[in-house]
């Protein structure tokens, strides 16, 4: 049997976790969670398969296996549902049902003594059936589709513990912001379907191949890179990501980190041909990318609570990525996103196991936990030494690839500052490393190591965060070079001079960390007080947050106000006196009816002369 | 003879309402089963219809001919194509549920009922009626039972709000029904059909000269405007929706408003295409000011009905948007929207019914953390909010997609510089802030901590979960799988579409 025949099924097999979990198996907790993990089980096997298939006949990018049935059609649009398998679905798929079945089998244990249990096992199927549902997409419509549903999971995770307000308020804000992301992404589809009559990826990227007008594929680039400026947490839209830590440590790990968040980068590496078609419009893309990096980078060497520093780590990294994507290589974008959502998966699951034992998110709050948790401090180094790029880890070779290619691109200026971010990224999960695990005990906490559901889990994505970048690494003949990329393969020289020097540069930001926290060479309260307005500005995450709140109460909300006064005032008013004025004619005409009938004859016969002189006048006018 | 199976469904509640005459008052269940019964039976002829229409001949199909008043050519003549089967499904659907919706009712339960079936009697009335006459005396037959539903069995202002609600539709009646006498007078010329009738589809076969067109056109884009409601004709279906008691709001929403657009797609473009292409401009403009505007006042209210209410006046913007893009996709949505939008605002006020029944507020300020003790109420508000928002997998998603695309087809300029298409994003803008109104109701009535005071409220079950099941399932099924109904709706549009396309270019009036 050929396994991309059925691929068709890797989405349908969470859908139906959900349904069952929803309808049948919501009483019994064990019985929903088991329900969700065969579900992703399976829907492993079938990724695997497709993607061995893949690998091992001759799909490459030019030719992909396509299939679809009509969704909906009428006469202009016509919509079909339909799967497409290229390596990049094939990597997609692999690498979200691993990190999904690894978080599921973790959540058993984290979400143990959580009320809500089956309701979670439920929507993490629900999520992984739409995340699959996008990843297998042949057309920008069933991508959109898909694009909203997990929006709609998210919103639905966020607000997990929708009885806490600051759960309420992140998951409103998180959906509110994707909508805002959503309405340019629409638009950019509309214009897409407007000139090229099609959703169809394949027949996109053939009639824009033999379009002339760049300046409308410039519009139209732009605005569907708005859906992942929203979806991966671009500035400006950022400022729902890290809110959306309020979500249960799991789902920040799967959904806020690893998968979801990625679906922006994994929309630009398929829609590529349309970006590369308008240059201006990668330009856009590759600067917001290290803005971004930059941006978040800043922020995340701030803040006190593990899972925001976390947060603004992805934020940098998906910068990283989209950076990699504008710079022109969707290989290096697409390898970051690969190895970065193992090691980051990891470390959320990491600091979920942390959280756990502290009851605390505040990296003060901890302190000390090597000596209770063996493995979650030794999982949690393995994933930030792949995140900080150190050698042989995962993340240094997808740094790299990303460093390399935007210098040989030409772009040193976001060459450089790639670099520094790979300096921040090391100081800030190290200061992270030095006082939530070795410095010393903080509070009063009784720390214990995790159950082994939830140790199992960071284990295998140790193993898999120090071993993923050697696919891609660059003295591997047939790697991920070579597997995913835009019209032909670039296979690029390892370039040792680039490798050292951000080895160097990776070392140093450990070094720091180490000075200021580990060793305590220079007190950082003393630093902190020194650049007391700067650090105040990047602890506020630059007031960006604020400015969009003072721009909803004070101008979104006024002009609210102004049309409700103006419907009540003015249209009511305007409604309301004119019956008033029926109901006072009619009160004074009222009068008319008096019974009395000389009155009655008097004016009949004052009528009949009025009338009579009408007549007579112009007679008489005539004379 | 074949069974007249659409009078059966518009005689099943007159049927009802008079069995329910002979009971009791103090029997009230038997009353509400009573009810129940008649409006299943127009439930299940309409699903039976929708399922046995057959798409590959079209056109008007059940059709039936009774000549009522042969000198002017009056004849009860039913029948229903793409266009109206979905809504006479609506109906159907919404009456049902609202009958469940108002298992509660506790006061004169029987003149309610009574009311009820037959204020829904004349609503079927209207999408089944094939000749004007009859279009206008079952839409008159629905309007006199929404007033005393509302003035008797209503809350918060219902006297003003009644007599607002009667007077706004009886001027918008008047204007439609000027309109009428006019067309049926002018085909009743010798050199026009020489004979006196009212059957819609004779009197469409005419053609009007450009200035009657003009001028009749605009009599019905007043006249179902009102019902619509169109901007800045609205203001009396917020008070309506907000006063009458919750069957009847879903009534009033889910259905009453739909008689607008449909009046104007079946009346309006389809008599008089030039017309329509004249009026489209002003259509267009003040369709945007309901979608944006009925959605920024949406989000300044503080009661749950007038949030709905609003949102209700912003979403039939995107009906009228549909009808002034004037081509198939866009009719297709705009009828399809009637439906979903039929359907989800039914799901708001039953939930929000249930919740006024028990709480006796609809303040969102008095509330929060509701889904603590309303799981399913909160569940159902939910997925009603998505619907509303225009979340993929919820059928409002798809019509909205289809309004959106056919405006964004067109290919024209107001004024010399105003883009159609800019109108078409304004729309779509609409739905980033139905997002920001809903997610806020959703979250200051049902998230947040638990609040003691409504410990007492007992969430939706028995009787009370049969709207919220029907209704969200119907929401889901369409939204899923839309063929069958967008199909459908096609159907009865193309013939519509063929006949716009044919008529003469004309210039809007922007």
């Amino acid at each position: 049997m050929s396994w991309i025949d059925y691929a068709w099924l890797i989405p349908v097999f969470p859908a139906i976790a959900f349904v069952l979990i929803v309808f049948v198996t919501k009483k019994v907790r064990m019985l929903s969670a088991l329900t969700a993990i065969v579900a992703m089980v399976l829907s492993l096997i079938f990724s695997l398969g497709v993607l061995f298939q893949v690998l091992g006949s001759h799909i490459t990018m030019e030719t992909p296996v396509e299939y679809s049935i009509p969704w909906l059609s009428v006469p202009g649009v016509h919509i079909t549902a339909g799967v497409l398998i290229d390596p990049l679905t094939a990597v997609m798929l692999a690498v979200v049902t691993i990190i999904a079945l690894l978080v599921e089998i973790y959540s058993v244990g984290y979400m143990a003594d959580d009320e809500g249990f089956s309701r979670f096992f439920a929507y993490l199927s629900l999520f992984t059936f739409s995340m699959l549902g996008l990843v297998v997409a042949n057309n920008y419509f069933q991508m959109f589709f898909f694009w909203e549903l997990v929006g709609l999971c998210s919103y639905l995770l966020i607000g997990f513990y929708f009885y806490k307000n600051s759960a309420a308020d992140a998951n409103k804000k998180a959906f509110i912001t994707n909508r805002v992301a959503d309405f340019g992404f629409m638009l950019g589809i509309f214009f897409l379907w407007l000139v090229f009559g099609t959703f169809n990826f394949q027949e996109l990227a053939e009639a824009i191949h033999h379009y002339e007008n760049v300046g409308f594929l410039t519009l139209a680039a732009i605005l569907v890179f708005i859906g992942p400026v929203g979806k991966s947490a671009q500035f400006p839209l950022h400022v729902w990501l890290p809110d959306a830590m309020e979500g249960p440590t799991p789902v920040s790990a799967l959904i806020h980190a690893a998968t979801m968040v990625a679906a922006g980068v994994y929309l630009l590496a398929r829609g590529f041909v349309l970006f590369h078609a308008a240059p201006t419009a990668l330009l856009v893309v590759a600067y917001i990318g290290g803005f971004t990096s930059l941006f978040a980078a800043t922020i995340a060497i701030t803040q006190d609570d593990i899972k925001r520093i976390l947060a603004f780590s992805t934020l940098s990294q998906l910068g990283y990525m989209v950076m990699a994507i504008g710079v022109g290589s969707i290989t290096a974008g697409m390898f970051h996103l690969t190895t970065h959502a193992f090691f980051k998966a990891l470390l959320f699951l990491g600091a979920g196991s942390a959280i756990h034992a502290v009851h605390s998110n505040s990296i003060f709050d901890m302190g000390g936990l090597y000596k209770k948790m063996k493995v979650t401090t030794w999982t949690f180094v393995i994933g930030a030494l792949a995140l900080a790029g150190i050698f042989p880890l995962a993340g240094f070779w997808s740094k790299d690839e990303i460093l390399l290619v935007t210098k040989e691109a030409g772009f040193t200026g976001l060459y450089v500052i790639g670099s520094f971010v790979a300096f921040l990224t090391a100081f800030y999960m190290f200061r992270l490393i030095f006082i939530a695990f070795f410095g010393e005990k903080h509070s009063d906490h009784h720390a214990h190591e995790s159950p082994l559901t939830m140790t199992v889990p960071l284990i295998i994505l140790a193993v898999f965060s120090v071993f993923v970048g050697f696919i891609g690494a660059p003295f591997v003949e047939h790697g991920f070079a070579s597997l995913i990329y835009f019209e032909h393969p670039h296979h690029a020289e390892p370039d040792y001079g680039l490798m050292i020097t951000s080895t160097i540069i990776a070392l140093a930001g450990i070094g720091l960390a180490w000075l200021l926290y580990g060793k305590k060479a220079y007190d950082p309260e003393k630093l902190k007080q020194r650049f007391l307005p700067i650090w105040t500005l990047l602890y506020n995450k630059y007031y960006i947050d604020e400015v969009y709140q003072w721009f909803f109460d004070n101008v979104v909300m006024n002009i609210g106000a102004a049309f409700k006064w103006h419907d009540r005032k003015v249209i009511d008013g305007i409604a309301d006196g004119f019956s008033a004025l029926v109901r006072a004619t009619g009160a004074r005409l009222r009068f008319v009816q008096t019974g009395n009938l000389q009155t009655y004859a008097l004016v009949l016969f004052a009528a009949v002369v009025i009338v009579v002189l009408w007549m007579a006048v112009p007679a008489l006018g005539g004379m | 003879m074949t069974f007249p199976i659409l009078t059966a469904i518009v005689l099943a509640p007159v049927i009802g309402a008079l069995v329910i005459l002979f009971i009791p008052e103090k029997e009230d269940r038997i009353i509400k089963i009573t009810a129940a019964v008649a409006t299943f039976v127009s439930l299940a002829l309409s699903i039976y219809a929708f399922l046995t229409y057959d798409l590959s001949v079209g056109g008007m199909q059940f059709t039936q001919d009774i000549t009522w008043v042969e000198a002017f050519g009056i004849k009860y003549s039913v029948g229903v194509d793409g266009m109206s089967l979905p809504l006479v499904l609506l109906t159907a659907i919404v009456i049902f549920t609202g009958v469940f919706a108002s298992w509660d009712m506790h006061n004169r339960v029987k003149e309610f009922f009574i009311s009820l079936l037959v204020l829904v009697a004349g609503v079927f009335g209207v999408f089944v009626s094939r000749d004007l006459f009859f279009f206008y005396l079952f839409f008159e037959v629905a309007v006199i039972p929404m007033y005393l539903l509302i003035a008797i069995w209503g809350s918060t202002r219902k006297e003003y709000a009644a007599m607002k609600l009667t007077l706004y539709l009886l001027v918008g009646s008047a204007f439609a029904l000027i309109g009428i006498i006019a067309v049926f007078l002018y085909a009743a010329q010798p050199e026009h059909l020489g004979v006196r009738t009212f059957d819609i589809f004779q009197l469409a076969s005419v053609n009007y000269d450009f200035a009657f067109q003009k001028f009749v056109f605009f009599l019905f884009m007043i006249g179902f405007g009102f019902l619509v409601p169109m901007w800045p004709l609205h203001t009396w279906s917020p008070d309506g929706h907000v006063a009458a008691p919750t069957a009847t709001s879903m009534l009033h929403a889910g259905v009453l408003m739909k008689l607008g657009g449909y009046g104007l797609i079946r009346a309006g473009v389809f008599f008089f295409p030039e017309g329509a292409k004249f009026w489209a401009p002003l259509i267009a403009l003040l369709c945007i000011v309901n979608v944006v505007y009925g959605a920024m006042v949406a989000m300044q209210q503080k009661d749950l009905k007038f949030v709905i209410g609003y949102s209700s006046v912003s979403h039939m913007g995107y009906v009228l948007l549909g009808i002034a893009s004037l081509n198939t996709m866009s009719i297709d949505g705009a009828v399809a929207q009637m439906f979903a939008h039929g359907i989800m605002t039914a799901l708001f006020f039953a939930l929000v019914g249930n919740i006024y029944h028990k709480a006796h507020t609809r303040m969102i300020a008095e509330f929060g953390g509701l889904a603590h003790q309303m799981p399913r109420v909160a569940a159902g508000f939910v997925i009603a909010g998505l619907a509303s928002l225009g979340l993929p997998g919820l059928n409002n998603f798809v019509a909205e997609f289809l309004i959106f695309v056919g405006s964004f087809s067109v290919e024209k300029t107001l004024f010399g510089w105003l883009h159609f298409r800019v109108l078409s994003i304004l729309a779509i803008l609409g739905v980033v802030i139905t997002a920001v109104y809903v997610l806020r109701v959703v979250q200051f009535t049902f998230f947040g901590p638990r609040n003691p005071k409504w410990d007492h409220l007992e969430d939706a079950k028995g009787v009370e979960m049969v709207p919220i099941v029907v209704l969200v399932g119907t929401l889901l099924l369409f939204g899923l799988y839309p063929q069958p109904l967008i199909g459908m709706i096609n159907n009865g549009v193309v013939p519509l579409v063929e006949k716009i396309n044919a008529a003469a270019q004309v210039g809007g009036i922007f």
